[in-house]
């Protein structure tokens, strides 16, 4: 079945990379009706809370990309932004020095707590479906002892410096930026990004082909809780409280926004850039509902269609296949 | 080494030499794969020791066989789907760790590409979206580019033409000729032939004998490897019927350029092989009779009735009565995670003639096709390739199917399950059904087939039959040249409709 050759370079990258151009397309029209719908149109104001909120939600879609990708799923990605953000109430603020700590303290925390879901996926051979369910549930014990109820403080200086605007630029994209430019397309091109793929892609091939899964799928786990602590983190400086009951959204968002985002929940497709797209998709969608005067109960329902049809236009190449079996592909 | 309740492996001694190509040969289930993946790591002996270099090695890992240069080619490939065929190529290559990829070795890799026909595979190609042997020319490049001391090929060419098959035989013997120790597993003689020095033969798990290329001849090797004697690979063909019915005619079937305006008739009792190098329209052709393309032109008509067929379950309708033999049993034929019970009632399902449930629907089968297993309940996967092809074999024979197309079915199978296939296939042609048989083994296509089309572009360029049924005829039609004017000119009024 040899396929037709012989076309542009930019066409061939559009089409192995169709489902991150579609999601980047959906988003800049849904943010340009956005900015068009808004009173106060595309000023600074407007943009760094409409950039807060996805970058919380585009932290945790990252954090659940790292366990989709090898064929797994999070099911604590919101619990550990729970408890990394109940945390970060007790150690964000005082001195420069201990605050400088304390984000690292946050991070860090958020960090293990993948580190102990993969421990446990990866030696316990257990699937990462209950595996995380059930880490999920302690870790959200642990937040409710921390915090019972909504509260703390997160030094303002601090909150303002990472959710206000650098000249102009809301910080929360210059943090997007850093994570998809200095972060993860350097990583792409590494052997560790490599195996990420491999792995969830084919796990016999990978092992076959000499990749230590065991490392990989362990790393995977670790990177996930890394990105939740991060997320956790960065939601302490948006809300500057720590709150112990945040856990199930952002959970479901975060698979919502990876789905959105052209990652596949088989594993082995989709990228990073992807899932931060799909999950400022889903909170741009929220936005315009709030000043569009649709009732926000009805939030759900429009979510949910976007959705659908984002992953019907992802999928029509099937209409296209001449050979049934390719359908299954 | 033990598997189940079998032993896989039973108190092998096994020396394999630097410079040198090491033949192993046996039936399936006689242990060769289960040694090749005790020198890749992928397994460890129960008892036993591994030496490398005369030092003793433990290989906990394909990473650890692949530290001591010990690169294995699997049969089923290790070729990661979702990733490019640059990324495939970096995957486990020396010197890529998990840090940054330098993409060293890349130009070996292309080099060796480049030599083995394999230049229009684009390195920012998915593996998923090449073909069977590309991806099998993709591994070629990626076992080389790792540096091989020690080289394993097992079936690392089943499915490539012969003139790829013969730039890879070049390649592997200047490796040989560099000093790399080659072992190499092929169902096929005339490559073990052409590429073996030193021959080992296994059965049940033990390595029977081990001599220079030479000192035995094809029988008294068949012989060794099946442990009694093998007069014949083949069943005598059943004289000519040229009156029989008509059972199958397909007229100008054509599909998206890859396949053009290609007819073809069986009559009950004959079998007729469609040949041609790999990817040239006969598979497609295959898929389209049994309902599985879209938008496909031509007309079918079975046992004289026209009709469209518009799906698999079209297909095997008791009126039309077709069944289909993919060319890939493991995932096209088979659920491997399923029993073999379950697998058998697969095609029978939906039948509303038939019972699927009933298990004497497939005893009579099974008993024909000799299936050797631990138990239905087991799962498929357990089996060896030769007795998971039974399976999908026994449970489309269950429908009695009127027409039955068969995609490479031999492909990567031993010589005595060949055997047993040929004869089966023999006999239900002789019962009268109509077997349409795709094959890369011209062996098959001379030995087996009353006639043969050879497809070249999706064109059939020559249909051969009786006399000019030869390799010289064969060989040349699938290179499209002509050989003294024989190939175009087919006898008994069977010419190609083209």
């Amino acid at each position: 079945m040899v396929r037709p050759r012989g076309k542009s370079h930019m066409l061939d990258y559009m089409r192995s990379n169709r489902r991150e151009v579609i999601a980047g397309v959906v988003l800049i029209v849904l943010l340009a009706t956005y900015i068009g719908t808004h009173p106060r149109g595309a000023s600074t104001y407007v943009m760094t809370i409409w950039a807060n909120q996805c970058l919380i939600l585009g932290l945790a879609a990252c954090a659940q990309f790292f366990a989709v990708v090898v064929r797994g799923i999070d099911l604590s990605v919101g619990a550990v932004m729970a408890l990394t953000n109940c945390i970060g109430s007790y150690l964000l603020d005082g001195s420069a020095f201990g605050m400088a700590f304390g984000m690292v303290a946050v991070v860090a925390a958020g960090a293990l707590c993948g580190l102990l879901n993969g421990l446990i996926i990866v030696f316990g051979r257990i699937q990462p479906i209950v595996v995380t369910l059930a880490t999920a549930s302690i870790f959200i014990g642990l937040a409710l002892l921390l915090r019972p109820t909504p509260g703390g403080a997160v030094n303002y200086d601090l909150a303002d410096g990472a959710t206000l605007d650098v000249l102009g630029i809301p910080t929360a994209l210059i943090i997007t930026g850093l994570v998809v430019f200095a972060f993860w397309l350097p990583f792409r091109r590494t052997g560790l990004g490599l195996g990420l793929y491999a792995l969830g892609s084919s796990e016999q091939a990978a092992f076959q082909s000499g990749i230590d899964t065991r490392f990989i799928r362990l790393a995977a786990f670790t990177l996930a809780g890394l990105f939740g602590g991060l997320a956790g983190l960065f939601y302490s400086f948006v809300t500057t409280t720590g709150d112990a009951g945040i856990a199930a959204g952002f959970t479901l968002n975060s698979i919502a926004a990876v789905v959105l985002g052209g990652v596949l929940l088989r594993g082995g497709v989709g990228t990073l850039v992807g899932a931060l797209a799909g999950a400022f998709i889903l909170k741009t969608i929220a936005s315009l509902m709030f000043f569009s005067g649709i009732p926000s109960l009805a939030q759900p329902l429009f979510e949910g269609l976007i959705l659908a049809i984002a992953i019907a236009i992802g999928g029509a190449d099937v209409l296209r296949a001449r050979n049934k079996l390719e359908v299954f592909a | 080494m033990h598997f189940g309740a079998t032993k896989a492996l039973d108190g092998v001694d096994f020396v394999c030499k630097a410079g040198e190509v090491h033949a192993v040969l046996g039936e399936n289930g006689a242990g060769k794969s289960t040694l090749m993946k005790l020198i890749a790591g992928v397994i460890q002996p129960t008892q036993g020791r591994l030496r490398v270099d005369g030092k003793e090695a433990s290989l906990n890992s394909p990473k650890t066989a692949l530290k001591h240069g010990l690169v294995c080619m699997f049969q089923e490939l290790s070729l990661v789907p979702d990733l490019t065929v640059r990324e495939n190529l970096l995957l486990g290559a020396p010197g890529a760790g998990l840090g940054w990829l330098k993409g060293r070795g890349l130009d070996t890799a292309q080099s060796v590409l480049d030599r083995i026909d394999g230049a229009d595979i684009k390195m920012s190609q998915r593996v998923a979206d090449l073909t069977l042997p590309q991806r099998q020319q993709v591994e070629i490049a990626k076992a080389i580019m790792k540096k091989p001391r020690l080289l394993i090929l097992d079936e690392a060419t089943s499915a490539l033409s012969a003139s790829v098959v013969e730039k890879v035989f070049d390649l592997v013997r200047e490796e040989r000729d560099a000093g790399t120790a080659v072992l190499f597993i092929s169902h096929r003689f005339h490559e073990i032939e052409a590429l073996a020095d030193r021959i080992s033969v296994f059965r049940n798990g033990q390595c029977v004998a081990t001599f220079a290329k030479g000192a035995h001849d094809y029988g008294e090797i068949i012989d060794m490897m099946v442990g009694q004697k093998i007069e014949e690979l083949f069943p005598e063909k059943s004289p000519h019927r040229n009156e029989a019915e008509v059972v199958l005619d397909v007229r100008n079937f054509s599909w998206e350029g890859q396949v053009r305006d290609v007819s073809v008739t069986v009559r009950q009792g004959e079998i007729v092989g469609l040949g041609g190098l790999d990817g040239q329209g006969q598979g497609a052709f295959l898929m389209g009779l049994f309902g599985l393309l879209r938008k496909a032109d031509g007309t079918t008509a079975i046992s004289g009735q026209p009709g469209e067929i518009k799906s698999p379950k079209a297909a095997k309708h008791q009126d039309v009565a077709l069944a289909y033999i993919p060319e890939d049993r493991k995932t096209e034929g088979l659920i491997l995670d399923q029993s073999i019970e379950e697998n058998l009632e697969l095609a029978a399902l939906g039948r509303s003639d038939l019972n699927a449930g009933d298990a004497g629907l497939y005893a009579g089968t099974l008993d024909q096709l000799a299936l050797k297993h631990g138990g239905l309940h087991l799962p498929v996967s357990s089996l060896s390739g030769g007795n998971q092809q039974k399976v999908v074999l026994a449970k489309w024979l269950a429908l009695k199917p009127r027409c039955l197309l068969l995609a490479d079915p031999t492909r990567g199978i031993d010589v005595k399950t060949k055997t047993e296939i040929y004869a089966i296939l023999r006999q239900l042609a002789d019962q009268g059904t109509a077997i349409l048989l795709l094959s890369t083994d011209y062996e098959e296509l001379i030995q087996l087939c009353d006639e043969t089309h050879v497809f070249f572009n999706g064109e059939i360029v020559a249909s051969l039959s009786g006399d000019d049924l030869t390799p010289q005829n064969i060989i040349a039609a699938t290179l499209n040249v002509s050989s003294e004017g024989r190939v175009n000119g087919a006898t008994e009024g069977q010419v190609a409709h083209a």
